[in-house]
């Protein structure tokens, strides 16, 4: 069951030296003291004092010990969210990090929704008044981008596999609460046999998903960046460059890319996943019109986009096009072709980035767009590029990896809690329970899975009743 | 011109399933009270099936019986016979169902109105709706800018009241439609109402429109019943009431019996499709889904080789039988040939042909959930009106109707109940916060809770409230608080009463084919063993006190799902959490910026009365709850 004490890794998701997982909740102490041991490896967090620090271990639930720690005890209201908080300072390996979290969570806590130690702060009076409008910003912002993560960063045969697993237990329901409200036309007869064989189906699947949330594999990997540009400004050589061996093809012809083509390139522990479009432009050819609206499409969701621009070719309409596109993105602007004759500087992408900004009524903007100069024919930039990359991911500026073991880790507790709720559903077929009481897991199990995928539960089992079975009078 | 001009508390427009319990309830409460009706021969007409109850329908009449209102105990002085549904499921899905003899549903609900004091019946058709503009005091944050002061009928009579309570069920603007032939009239003939629809519309009242049908009528004489199944009544009845004696409805029950459409049938239909107003595309209102007439369910499940067909009898004094099962729009020649394709009315006489009503009903979203207008003061609807379907989902909402209009005109809070309270309280939440595109029924998957929904603990969950409104005597009352009492001490002793090894207890165990005991243990526990209950452990329970049979039921169900019961208490924990959490009317999402712009229109065109109704509205997301939630905090610091 879901205590209302959450927790969640309060340092940065990087190879640092210190990591600290928070847990703030009305449990706080007593679920802290399930894992923490100290040096003698006894509990010993619940005879602490507030606003102490101890050293000791965390233990998983076998006592083996998971990493050395410094606990921090900070009892309400004088804490960060004015509830109970423990923090656990770990050795900041990210892998580890999970692991301690993990192992609070299944001690009772749930993972914290973005932004809600802030709200919490809030609520309980921690932060004043002048702050809501922020406050709200940061729920609304991390929840967006929590949002749309989640589901693009699903690996698509893990969320077609949800999606299954949805729509069989879904079924089931179905069935179940039809034969409830119309039992004189839909018999449960024998099928207590047919749910324990779905039961035991399905928890299988699960514990499979389980195993591949371990290893991070339900995940796709690397920063989604989409290399934009109007035809032939470079874009397919920058990616050769980058990827090294020569995969797009490239003439000196306008338009060759016709499609998007994808690539996954590694570099100071970095992984991108360069997906290269057709470049933009005005154009009545069908085949690369749907290339266009493609790349217009893959640039919504990208981490990163890379805007190729020919600097020896004067900026038109289809520039302002793309840059209108990429208003409010992490880009990063390539002046390609270096080599020859420069007609645009970088002056004059400043310049129609601020025309075409006042023209758009948002709170983002242009200031994060950084321009570098390069030429992909002689190599010149490449390295800039690169550094570029690394200092924005290592900055924040490109969240991602955060957001994805973050992420991963909401997948993970979803599946936990799904396959708990078919725990349930198989206790009670052994216990020989009415019908009715399998409906009510097998409902717990399906929202569980559902928040993986973003979807909410709504009208789902009215709609799956009336469209499997015929009902009524 | 003269006119009459009459001066009432409440005036009640319609007098069916909702009509009456809104009209009751306040008469009750001591308001003085006009029902109206364009017949009064129509009262609690039941113009569709005969049956009162069914799965979640009948928990909603033992609520309505909680409560203090009339449904329950009229089925029971009418019924000809009675089911107990889902008896092998658990007991959260026990649902209790009668079929009535309509004539006599009818005419005895007309006599308790009648005899009703403070309440007037009053045939005539209700036109215009009269206000006055309002402005509500800062002190609370009111934001109907319109009040009730009256109400004028057609012949130009005014009577000015205090609140109105709109029960029209499927009368505005209705119109009935049986193949090609096209009637403008209310159900089984009646005159419609045609003016009130206007009326609303220049009040600014969002209107819909609805359709629903209902099957064929026969003469049973020309039924061959040889060649049906014969379905019988239970042989014990269990009243609907809390209130009926149950050895009062041990009667002699009618039969009814079980037939099935087959190949021909179809065929028929099929062959005919272009001559259903459905799927000719004249019929515009939208019908439920549940309640698919023939054509639906053969041209939707086209696999399927057969569909039952229930024969009812209508009562006791008529040979009509009702054909559940068999609901059509399709031209009269059709369907007298689909009929005669289903053994055993080879040879049937068509009394009533089926026919699909369409309607005027309103978008309920425009309701509070007391079921008064946001908008309108002293303006409250219920039934098929709210865009609902279903004889008991209308006496709930006209019941609850009827109490809040009274209540408001004393001064008192309204009757709102929740989703963990009551079947009613889902039925009307659903209502007033989800999109609903067709006429709306209950079933007992919309109930999250419904463990705790029993309808075997609705008076211990409801008498108070009922009581608290003035509906329930205080001795009525009282007898559900000694019965809790008497409940919740036999629990504790079962709990407390220890059970050892020791020989005669595992003698017991084995001869129930029950595991031995290792140690001691106590009745609860034993009490949960799946093969164990309350009746068998008597023989090792020797200072057991003779108890009530409804005391026994409740102690055996509180023990025995014990642990699923409280997983259940637990969700409503969390849940009870966010409704607790009020939003003033008068907010202004606008002033929210980081509400996303779909969830701001919703909350703009709800205005949900607390954070969790907000939280049920479609395209509101956790994370504008959030927001919400942090806005609130931040609008009552800075009060």
């Amino acid at each position: 069951m879901k205590t209302d004490t959450i927790a969640a890794i309060a340092t940065a998701m990087s190879d640092s030296g210190i990591g600290i997982i928070r847990i703030s909740g009305d449990e706080a102490i007593q679920i802290a003291d399930k894992v923490y041991r100290n040096r003698k490896l006894q509990k010993a967090l619940t005879k602490y004092e507030s606003h102490t620090i101890h050293y000791g271990f965390v233990v998983k639930e076998d006592e083996s010990v998971l990493d050395e720690v410094m606990v921090s005890i900070m009892k309400k209201p004088k804490s960060y969210t004015m509830e109970d908080t423990v923090e656990i300072n770990c050795h900041g390996g990210v892998l580890m990090m999970k692991e301690i979290l993990m192992t609070v969570i299944r001690a009772g806590a749930r993972i914290a929704e973005p932004g809600e130690f802030t709200k919490r702060a809030f609520l309980n009076g921690r932060i004043d008044l002048t702050k809501a409008e922020a406050v709200m910003d940061i729920i609304h912002a991390k929840n967006e981008f929590a949002l749309s993560s989640s589901v693009k960063q699903l690996k698509g045969s893990v969320s077609d596999k949800i999606r299954g697993l949805r729509e069989d237990i879904l079924y089931e329901i179905a069935f179940i609460e039809s034969a409830l409200d119309d039992p004189e036309h839909i018999s449960l007869d024998g099928y207590q046999e047919r749910l324990s064989d779905k039961t035991d189906s399905v928890l299988k699947e699960l514990d499979h998903l389980l195993d591949s949330a371990d290893d991070g594999r339900m995940l796709k990997e690397g920063i989604n960046t989409v290399i934009v540009g109007k035809p032939n400004a470079g874009k397919s050589s920058l990616l050769n460059r980058l990827i090294g061996e020569e995969r797009a093809i490239v003439t000196d012809v306008a338009g060759t890319t016709r499609d998007t083509l994808e690539e996954t390139i590694s570099f100071g522990g970095i992984t991108l996943n360069m997906i290269d479009t057709a470049g933009i432009r005005d154009t009545e050819d069908i085949v690369e019109k749907i290339g266009v609206e493609k790349a217009k499409k893959i640039s919504e969701d990208a981490d990163l986009i890379l805007y190729v621009v020919d600097s020896s070719v004067a900026l038109d309409e289809s520039d302002r096009e793309i840059i209108k596109m990429i208003h409010g993105k992490n880009v990063i602007i390539l002046l390609n072709k270096s080599d020859l004759n420069e007609i645009v500087s970088e002056n004059d992408i400043y310049r129609m980035m601020e025309d075409i900004g006042n023209q758009i009524d948002t709170k983002e903007s242009y200031h994060d767009a950084k321009i570098i100069k390069t030429s992909t024919k002689e190599e010149n930039g490449i390295d800039a590029l690169t550094e570029l990359i690394k200092e924005m991911f290592f900055h924040g500026k490109v969240s991602y990896n955060d957001e994805v073991y973050i992420t991963n880790m909401r997948h993970k507790e979803a599946i936990m809690d799904a396959r708990q709720s078919m725990l349930q559903v198989r206790k009670s077929l052994e216990m020989n329970m009415p019908e009715d009481f399998y409906s009510i897991d097998l409902m717990s199990a399906y929202a569980s899975l559902g928040v993986i995928i973003g979807e909410e539960v709504g009208e789902d089992l009215v709609n799956e009743i009336f469209s499997k079975f015929c009902m009524g009078k | 011109m003269p006119e009459i001009r009459e001066k009432v508390d409440v005036c009640v427009v319609g007098a069916g399933h909702a009509g009456c319990e809104a009209a009751l309830a306040c008469a009750r409460l001591g308001l003085e009270t006009v029902i109206f009706t364009v017949s009064v021969d129509s009262i609690a007409m039941m113009p569709c099936n005969p049956n009162i109850g069914g799965t979640s329908k009948g928990h909603l009449v033992r609520e309505i019986d909680a409560l203090g209102g009339e449904m329950g105990k009229n089925i029971d002085k009418t019924f000809i016979q009675s089911k107990m549904l889902n008896q092998s499921k658990g007991p959260a899905v026990h649902s209790l169902r009668a079929q009535a003899d309509k004539a006599e549903y009818s005419r005895s609900m007309r006599k308790v109105l009648e005899n009703q004091e403070h309440l007037t019946v009053k045939q005539s058709e209700v036109c215009d709706l009269l206000t006055e503009e309002y402005n509500a005091s800062s002190a609370d944050s009111d934001i109907a800018t319109k009040r009730i002061i009256g109400v004028r009928t057609f012949t130009g009579a005014v009577y000015e009241c205090k609140a109105v309570i709109l029960c029209t069920g499927t009368y505005l603007k209705a119109r009935c439609l049986c193949g090609e032939a096209i009637t403008y009239t209310g159900p089984n003939g009646l005159q419609p109402a045609n003016h009130l629809t206007d009326s609303l519309l220049s009040l600014g009242v969002e209107m819909r429109r609805f359709k629903t049908g209902t099957p064929a009528r026969m003469d049973k004489r020309s039924i061959d019943f040889s060649k049906m199944e014969e379905q019988f009544g239970d042989e014990k009845v269990v009243p609907f009431s809390f209130s009926t004696n149950p050895e009062d409805v041990q009667i002699d029950q009618v039969s009814c019996w079980l037939t099935y459409t087959n190949g021909k049938t179809h065929d028929i239909i099929r062959a005919n499709l272009d001559r259903s107003p459905i799927y000719a595309g004249i019929i515009e209102g939208t019908g439920p889904r549940y309640c698919p007439s023939i054509e639906d369910k053969v041209v939707k499940f086209a696999d399927k080789e057969r569909h039952q067909v229930f024969i009812e009898p209508e009562g006791l004094h008529t040979n009509e039988m009702y054909v559940g099962g068999m609901s059509s729009s399709l031209p009269e020649d059709v369907q007298l040939a689909m009929y005669r394709t289903v053994p055993g009315l080879e040879h049937c006489k068509i009394v009533r042909n089926a026919y699909a009503i369409e309607y005027d009903c309103i978008n309920p979203r425009q309701l509070y959930p007391s079921l008064e207008f946001k908008d309108i003061k002293g303006l409250f609807s219920g039934g098929q009106f709210n865009g609902s379907s279903g004889y008991e989902e209308a006496a709930a909402q006209g019941l609850i109707a009827g109490i809040n209009a009274a209540l408001s005109i004393q001064g008192k809070e309204p009757v709102i109940l929740d989703r963990s309270q009551a079947y009613i309280g889902v039925l009307i939440d659903d209502l007033v916060t989800k999109e609903n595109f067709e006429p709306y029924r209950m079933m007992t998957s919309r109930a999250e809770y419904r463990l705790l929904l029993r309808r075997d603990n609705a008076d211990l969950r409801l008498r108070k409230i009922g009581y608290e409104a003035g509906l329930v005597s205080r001795k009525l009352y009282e007898a559900t608080v000694r019965k809790k009492k008497l409940i919740d001490q036999e629990i504790e002793r079962l709990k407390n009463t220890v059970i050892g090894a020791a020989k005669e207890n595992q003698q017991f165990l084995t001869a129930h084919n029950s595991a031995a005991l290792k140690t001691g243990t106590n009745l609860a526990e034993l009490m949960c063993r799946p093969e164990l209950s309350y009746e068998l452990l008597a023989e090792i329970d020797p200072k057991r006190e003779p108890l009530p049979e409804d005391v026994i039921e409740q102690v055996e169900i509180e023990i025995k799902y014990e642990g699923y019961i409280e997983r259940q208490l637990r969700q409503v924990e969390q849940y009870k959490k966010m409704e607790k959490k009020l939003i003033p009317a008068d907010l202004d999402y606008n002033a929210v910026s980081s509400l996303r712009l779909e969830a701001r229109q919703k909350l703009i065109a709800y205005k949900p009365i607390s954070v969790g109704q907000a939280s049920r509205i479609s395209g509101v997301s956790p994370a504008d709850i959030s927001v919400l939630l942090v806005y609130l905090e931040h609008y009552n610091r800075s009060r």
